[in-house]
């Protein structure tokens, strides 16, 4: 463990590098947080430095004079009904999948898994008459409705490994004690794959905070948008940037969720790597 | 292990409701996609007219189109290549537990769980014209002049390499944990029997590490192009396409011109165009699977 010290100190180079590279920009969020912008507009300044006194009159701009908050509400409504409709479609595709169809559940649990392929890019033209067919244009419902298409296949195909590793004879054998099939898939399987569907929750928790095409092309008023797309967006006014507040709506709306996806890190890999690693 | 007559009944009725919604909101609207590229719909019109190859010869004969079509192509393939050493490099250096890993792996998984359009923006602010922090940097080291500082944003090919650069720092992470697994998967005494044999560390990973990942490296490749080739996020947070079309890929072309233009067909054929990539990345990855469950 460890290695030799060249190793050791190699490493370490490469590491702080990329980490400098790949979360300065959050740093740099931070320090934009902070400061007033009499200090940020004075190019003489080092960026670095704090060469007025922090303030927090960013943060009370975005929390009291803009709709960062009703976004965040709608992201998080958004967010909890897509997991919701996600979980009453994907549990039990999964377990059907991985139980009950024979030699069919492998090629459909195939097929499922290319349908993560196909990009909102490909389908948002059609998929905008769909909505305004519904009638859900510029509604929070829009997505509501839509973004299943992104978290059902992963979360089938997540939760079906997981169904696979659960012992059958646990089944079988309340089965023998006079449950059903079905019975026993609510009543054994679920609770005893809560740590699955923890992941799938958190999972389409946060594809939900991070998708973009969707929310952009269906709704159309500041007032319905989600976090995503809010901040980026109509946070800006005409061509004015209040970076202050822009940086602290993006630091706000970032760290929970690495926070919580660091966690399931493993499991969410596992859904990715399509058996190439055992 | 034998599936019962009941079994398949109520399996079925348990994948029915997926399927179904699967089918109406994945499989019709790609359906439409295709119907939308060869007809003449545009928004709010009513009634469907098939035009046959007329759009996509528009479509093929515009400048704009050719224009996006080079660009994406630079824009996937200069950005995984930049991924996929990147992601090696990190892998190597996280393979082993030591003090701190955990710590090192957060940061550097941050750009891959913040919302992209989000990150997007903080770069906006990095790259800004006046008070872009890089700059303030290469002033300091007298690498530019003060009066002349680059344009990140406003000139053709700083936009584009800007572009490539976010969007490199995006899928970093992702390549990386996905190459990491690849990685650890691998028996520790196989590389140090190399070791022990005199092979150096790069002959080593060349000859005997690297070929032992590649069925990963395919699946991180992979998925790759398809998160780079289809996106259009950080294209249309940072510059809009522009400055004049310079940065302008297939996906942002079809919202440009599908969505803001309102010419749905036109848009269509143009997404369309992003069909043969993706088919050939979904057989290539139907093989990797199959390798993985032969093995």
């Amino acid at each position: 463990m460890g290695g030799r010290l060249p190793t050791r100190v190699l490493r370490w180079v490469v590491l702080l590098g990329f980490a400098t590279l790949l979360a300065g920009p959050f740093v740099w969020m931070a320090i934009t947080t902070f400061k007033r912008t009499t200090d940020l507009y004075d190019v003489k300044n080092n960026p670095f430095l704090f060469n007025q006194p922090p303030t927090l009159e960013h943060l009370r701009l975005l929390f009291k004079e803009t709709l960062f908050l009703r976004w965040f509400w709608n992201t998080t409504l958004a967010g909890g009904a897509v997991v919701l409709i996600t979980l009453l479609l994907a549990l039990p595709a999964a377990y059907a999948l991985a139980r009950l169809t024979g030699s069919w559940g492998q090629r459909l649990g195939i097929g499922i898994f290319l349908t993560y392929l196909i990009p909102p890019t490909l389908l948002f033209i059609p998929m905008s008459r769909v909505v305004a067919f519904l009638g859900l244009q510029d509604s929070l419902w829009s997505i509501v409705l839509v973004y299943p298409t992104f978290t059902v296949p992963f979360s089938i195909w997540l939760l079906m490994a997981f169904f696979k590793s659960i012992p059958r004879e646990l089944e079988d054998a309340a089965m023998v004690d006079g449950l059903t099939r079905f019975q026993a898939f609510l009543q054994l399987v679920i609770p005893i794959s809560f740590s699955g569907i923890l992941t799938v929750v958190i999972f389409s928790f946060t594809l939900v905070t991070q998708e973009f095409v969707y929310a952009l092309t269906f709704i159309s008023s500041a007032q319905h948008q989600t976090v995503g797309v809010g901040v980026p967006i109509y946070l800006v006014r005409g061509d004015v940037y209040f970076w202050g507040s822009l940086m602290a709506a993006c630091l706000i709306s970032s760290l929970p969720i690495a926070v919580f996806y660091n966690l399931f890190l493993d499991r969410f890999i596992a859904g990715f790597t399509v058996g190439a690693v055992k | 292990m034998g599936v019962t007559r009941r079994d398949r009944v109520l399996g079925a009725a348990m994948f029915g409701p997926a399927l179904l919604y699967i089918v109406a909101l994945v499989g019709l609207p790609l359906a439409l996609a295709f119907l939308y590229s060869v007809g003449d719909v545009k928004v709010g019109s009513v009634g469907y007219h098939f035009v046959g190859l007329a759009n996509f010869r528009s479509v093929v004969q515009s400048p704009n189109f050719r224009g996006a079509l080079w660009h994406s192509v630079v824009f996937t393939v200069s950005s995984q290549v930049l991924v996929i050493v990147g992601a090696q490099m990190l892998a190597l250096a996280l393979r082993d537990r030591f003090r701190g890993r955990n710590a090192v792996r957060f940061l550097i998984l941050l750009p891959w769980v913040a919302p992209i359009s989000v990150g997007a923006i903080g770069w906006k602010w990095i790259l800004d014209s006046i008070y872009s922090v890089i700059n303030w940097g290469l002033v300091r080291l007298h690498l530019v002049n003060q009066f002349d500082t680059p344009m990140w944003l406003g000139d053709p090919k700083l936009a584009m390499l800007s572009v490539i650069l976010v969007h490199t720092w995006r899928l970093l992470p992702f390549s990386t944990v996905i190459v990491l697994a690849g990685l650890t998967a691998i028996p520790r005494d196989i590389p140090e029997a190399a070791a022990v044999d005199g092979a150096g560390f790069w002959r080593t990973h060349f000859e005997i590490v690297l070929p032992m990942m590649r069925p990963i490296l395919n699946v991180a490749v992979l998925f790759g192009v398809v998160f780079t080739f289809t996106d259009m996020t950080v294209v249309y947070i940072l510059t809009r396409g522009g400055p004049y079309d310079s940065t302008q890929v297939l996906p942002s072309l079809a919202f440009f011109t599908g969505i803001l233009g309102s010419d749905l067909a036109e848009g269509a054929a143009i997404s369309v165009f992003l069909v043969p990539i993706l088919a050939i990345v979904a057989w290539l990855m139907l093989r990797v699977a199959h390798r993985a469950e032969v093995v």
